[in-house]
């Protein structure tokens, strides 16, 4: 790039997209600043979408994200647009209503989709749970106490599970996997999950899949599991995971793979650096390109992508700890690190059985994450300490 | 500088701590102390931070 950008445009108007706004303008640009989102919202907060809007506690507007300190942010806000097409050559993103938006530096931070059961999109009564028009959905839905089916276990489905046993709402949770989350946090603390959810009245089943949704008038009224058993419900939520939203990047030149490819620094191209939930980046210190979905990496990412934007040839890798929570009931579990190729867990305070421990996680002789269910305290001081190498004798004998 | 802490929002998620040790700590008990109400300007910068990413909203500044 000749100089500092003039006209930046981020793409997505969420977490990642909002934060990479503020830290250009904290970072001095004072150019034209656009930010496309295709949702119609401003930017607002998704963790509370499981828990407080879907619970009904919160009204879907304390979930805003822009607060008296962003008066200054001077952005022009896109919002019910898709991009749909990126230039790199001519540095454009032209958008589903046929507009072309020129930049001179671009922050693709859209995010990611939900995947859903094939063949349901179209049917009533079948939801997902990403955005502030599905938890407001799931939430009128659920008020009044309908029966629940939730398809997977992890962390959305779970806390979604957990919110509509608060509510008074009858939940049938399927999980292909034996226990919840096992493939993230190991078979032992996955056994705690299920107990906790199995103790507050979820009807759990895991080691099946959902085989197909049923339906009547096109509304969903059950589901047969793969074990031939059946499941009758009002409502299904669906949490399997999500898919990188980089349709709209097929054949702009960037690299795709799961995500678009980034280096170190979290530039992908000319003048395009990504974040977030999208952004699969050389992670220097974990010798690999990684891609996460956690709030607070999109926050940071975010904000460090945007100071790649300006910094031209200075631009300084991204090598964060990841770190996120996931509130269930009055359980609150932390994980910090990567727990991928674990060889071992071990708990080193506290226990399983009083559900309120830390775990950690070997790979090879080094720990390379930490658990902690109800131990903020301790993960905090975790989530600090794993951003150095950390031996594991060492570790578990302080 | 006068930081707030809003304790029935606060729910111990420790954020604050790791933007900014110096002022936030969650101890053992769970729960979030403030070791400096009143810290000095040259932590405004991480205070703010600490502000913006509190996921519960839970945190501000008087100034």
């Amino acid at each position: 790039m000749n100089g500092r950008p003039r006209r930046a445009l981020v793409v997505g108007a969420s977490q990642a997209g909002l934060s990479a706004a503020r830290a250009l303008r904290r970072l001095g640009f004072d150019g034209e600043l656009t930010v496309v989102g295709d949702e119609e919202h401003l930017p607002y907060d998704r963790p509370p979408l499981s828990k407080q809007v879907l619970a009904g506690e919160w009204p879907p507007e304390r979930t805003a994200l822009l607060g008296d300190a962003d008066a200054d942010l001077d952005v022009t806000w896109r919002l019910g647009r898709r991009a749909a097409a990126l230039d790199v050559e001519r540095r454009t993103v032209s958008l589903d209503d046929g507009d072309d938006v020129p930049y001179d530096g671009l922050v693709i931070a859209c995010g990611a989709r939900p995947r859903t059961l094939p063949g349901t999109e179209i049917v009533a009564g079948v939801h997902a749970l990403r955005t502030l028009d599905d938890a407001v959905a799931v939430r009128d839905a659920v008020a009044g106490g309908a029966r629940v089916l939730v398809v997977g276990a992890g962390f959305i489905g779970a806390e979604v599970a957990a919110t509509c046993r608060e509510v008074g709402a009858e939940v049938t949770m399927v999980e292909p996997l034996p226990v919840p989350l096992g493939r993230v946090l190991g078979e032992d603390v996955g056994r705690v999950v299920a107990d906790v959810h199995r103790d507050h009245g979820v009807d759990l089943r895991t080691g099946v899949g959902v085989d197909r949704l049923e339906t009547a008038d096109g509304r969903v009224t059950g589901a047969v599991l793969a074990d031939g058993s059946t499941v009758a419900c009002d409502l299904a939520v669906v949490g399997i995971g999500v898919v990188p939203a980089t349709g709209w990047l097929e054949g702009s030149g960037l690299a795709l793979d799961d995500g678009v490819v980034a280096d170190a620094t979290c530039r992908a191209g000319p003048g395009v650096v990504v974040a977030g939930d999208v952004a699969r980046w050389y992670h220097r210190r974990y010798g690999e390109h990684v891609r996460i979905e956690h709030w607070d990496h999109a926050i940071a990412m975010g904000a460090h992508a945007a100071a790649t934007l300006l910094a031209g040839d200075d631009a300084l890798p991204f090598e964060p700890v990841p770190w996120f929570w996931s509130d269930q009931y009055d359980r609150k579990l932390m994980l910090a690190g990567r727990v991928q190729g674990a060889d071992e867990v071990r708990v080193v305070d506290g226990s399983l059985d009083e559900r309120r421990f830390v775990a950690l996680y070997r790979r090879g002789d080094e720990v390379v994450a930490a658990l902690g269910m109800n131990r903020p305290a301790p993960l905090a001081r975790w989530r600090a300490r794993l951003a150095d190498r950390v031996g594991w004798d060492e570790a578990i004998t302080d | 500088m006068r930081v707030v802490v809003d304790y029935d929002l606060c729910e111990s998620n420790a954020v604050c701590m790791s933007i900014a040790p110096e002022v936030f700590e969650v101890r053992d008990d769970d729960f979030l102390y403030v070791l400096q109400e009143n810290p000095p300007e040259d932590l405004r910068a991480k205070v703010e931070e600490a502000v913006v990413r509190c996921p519960k909203q839970a945190i501000s500044i008087e100034d």
